[in-house]
């Protein structure tokens, strides 16, 4: 709601994704693609329409299961990381298991596990501020992948990044995405989207262009796109 | 998700926060603290009265000269009593079948001496029954001689600091000392006592109680004490005492009290001002839990990144309650016990200042105090905790 008026964020939108699949969403600020991953994330619901994951209807469930669902089936990467600051990198691995209610020893051996995943073992026992901004966004991964999703929601997971970093957490991504996971990338980044299988170019809430990977190479005055990036 | 690890979680938090999580905590300690130190220094004072009531003997009643009553007239005109005199003495002893045990009291203050040794202390009259009544022991010598009332002989019973003073390192049993200007021979000495009723027992002399009415030229008794048989003949013999001496003196002219009667009057006047001052620190305790509250909330409203992450992650909201509430309650109780340690040493210290008052916290204060802290955080983190289980996941992750 802005002023009273329902601002309509995303319209005939239709879209599926298949599992295994590597997606990137793009378009101007504005455009309903933060919206169209909360949907997905299941942090919003859609106000009218139908949203199936794993070929359930999931719109209509309640909050208790829908937390279910996000602990189990979705992974959230951020642009900012969110890393709990008091927390060291291991702990913020098992946070998402303390809350399932994963044994204490079980958790921490799986954080270990998927710290050593992300190459980020020898600094289970640093807190975020210790490391860097590349290093805090494989946490954050290793956080995402490891209550054992089917799916990975990255909302410009480099926007925060240099680029060596960057590429550092595009390669991990990629590599659980040819493990079989599902994912889908938020980016302004045309050099991140051309990672994907397919892009989806959303403009004023719908989809405006769906391109694959490699005819982002080809599409001519695209950076006028990348312009609005803050 | 065990209780541990909530606990564990929420422990991390306030960690993460020092100088705020000890602010709040401070408010909590500082109220309870301030009831323990209340209810133990009431309880103290309670003890100590019935201490030296306790101490002076059992079943007793007092009868003194004077209605304790105003009586409304003009100052001067019809309010000095009559005297309360030996004779009404010997005719309470006699008429009332409940006394055991009895003792006239004269008082003044007199000189003492021996040789170049001089002393001013409490001078008592009374009789050979004084001892038992006011459970006093002879470490030397013998009391009184048990005889006559009016008869008045010249012997004294020293207290045991006079005795010290006057012969030091002497026996005095048998010597003579000077009281005013009469001379009169000691015949014992009393073990020590202490303090009873504000009278220091050991810096006195007890003397026949009809020489000390003529020795100071007194015409009436200090007091009268009555030993009844039993504790529920204390009221019947109290008023039997008034019927006597109204038939005596035409009018009702003494007043009569129980041991129990001050006892108890004083615990209700204590426990009285216990639960004002406990009521008032009370006050501070709920304002102790609106500092939690303030604590929790600018606590939520910092972390609401966080708050979202845990959501997004598959955080249950009540699973956020329970992490906010524990937050609360670990800060409250936190604060619960180091306001009982640091009450606990503020009573340890005033008692050591004070020996002779007995104060030590109840249990049921000390109890009511941590339930309470407990209870004050948990009801005022409901508030914060249920606006961060509330808090919109997106919203609060739009936030660095």
């Amino acid at each position: 709601m802005v002023g009273g008026q329902p601002v309509r964020a995303l319209v005939d939108v239709d879209e599926q994704i298949a599992s295994g699949e590597h997606l990137a969403i793009m378009g101007p600020s504005g455009s309903g693609k933060s919206t169209l991953l909360n949907i997905i994330g299941l942090l919003d619901r859609p106000s009218s329409g139908s949203y199936r994951l794993d070929d359930r209807e999931v719109s209509h469930l309640d909050e208790a299961e829908l937390t279910q669902l996000r602990r189990h089936r979705i992974g959230f990467v951020f642009q900012f990381f969110h890393l709990v600051t008091r927390l060291t990198a291991l702990e913020n691995v098992e946070l998402p298991m303390i809350f399932a209610g994963v044994p204490r020893e079980q958790r921490r051996k799986k954080a270990l596990d998927t710290l050593q995943a992300v190459g980020l073992a020898a600094r289970a026992e640093h807190r975020p501020d210790q490391l860097s901004g590349g290093e805090q966004q494989r946490v954050a991964l290793a956080r995402a992948t490891v209550m054992g999703p089917g799916l990975i929601l990255a909302d410009e997971p480099t926007g925060n990044l240099d680029t060596a970093s960057g590429q550092q957490v595009l390669d991990l991504l990629d590599g659980m995405n040819q493990k079989g996971l599902t994912l889908v990338v938020v980016t302004h980044d045309p050099d991140v989207a051309r990672r994907a299988d397919r892009i989806l170019i959303l403009a004023d809430g719908r989809i405006a262009r769906r391109l694959s990977g490699d005819e982002m190479y080809q599409v001519t005055g695209f950076s006028g796109l990348a312009g609005g990036r803050v | 998700m065990t209780f541990r690890d909530v606990l564990q979680y929420a422990w991390r938090a306030l960690l993460g926060r020092r100088v705020r999580s000890g602010l709040s905590l401070l408010g909590m300690a500082i109220g309870v603290a301030a009831v323990i130190v209340l209810t133990a220094l009431g309880q103290g004072a309670l003890t100590y009265v019935s201490d030296q009531f306790g101490n002076i003997g059992t079943n007793l009643l007092v009868v003194l000269p004077g209605k304790t009553e105003t009586t409304g007239g003009f100052p001067g005109v019809g309010g000095v009593p009559n005297d309360l005199t030996l004779e009404d003495y010997e005719i309470l002893t006699r008429s009332l079948r409940e006394v055991q045990r009895s003792a006239p009291i004269a008082m003044a203050t007199g000189a003492v001496s021996h040789g170049e040794r001089r002393r001013q202390v409490a001078v008592i009259g009374s009789t050979d029954e004084f001892l038992e009544v006011r459970s006093l022991e002879m470490a030397r010598g013998s009391f009184l001689p048990e005889a006559e009332v009016d008869r008045g002989r010249a012997v004294v019973v020293l207290g045991s600091k006079v005795a010290e003073e006057l012969f030091p390192g002497e026996d005095p049993v048998g010597e003579i000392v000077r009281i005013e200007d009469a001379r009169m021979r000691v015949i014992g000495i009393l073990a020590s006592k202490g303090t009873q009723l504000g009278v220091n027992m050991d810096d006195m002399v007890v003397i026949p109680v009809a020489s000390a009415m003529r020795l100071f030229n007194r015409s009436s008794l200090f007091r009268i004490i009555l030993e009844v048989r039993a504790t529920s003949d204390l009221d019947l013999a109290c008023q039997e005492v008034l019927r006597v001496m109204t038939e005596r003196h035409d009018e009702e002219d003494v007043t009569c009290i129980t041991q129990n009667a001050v006892v108890e009057t004083f615990s209700s006047i204590v426990n009285t001002l216990t639960l004002v001052l406990v009521a008032v620190a009370s006050i501070s305790l709920s304002v102790a839990g609106i500092g939690i509250m303030n604590v929790m909330l600018v606590s939520v409203s910092e972390r609401t990144p966080e708050v979202g992450l845990l959501k997004a992650v598959g955080v249950a909201p009540r699973q956020i309650v329970a992490v906010f509430l524990t937050e609360a309650a670990l800060l409250s109780t936190a604060g619960g016990m180091v306001g009982l340690a640091v009450g606990w040493l503020a009573v340890r210290v005033l008692v050591g200042l004070y020996p002779a008052l007995p104060a030590s916290a109840p249990a049921w204060a000390v109890a009511a105090a941590l339930a309470v802290s407990a209870i004050v955080g948990v009801t005022f983190g409901v508030l914060p905790a249920r606006r961060a289980a509330r808090l919109d996941p997106i919203l609060a992750l739009a936030r660095r």
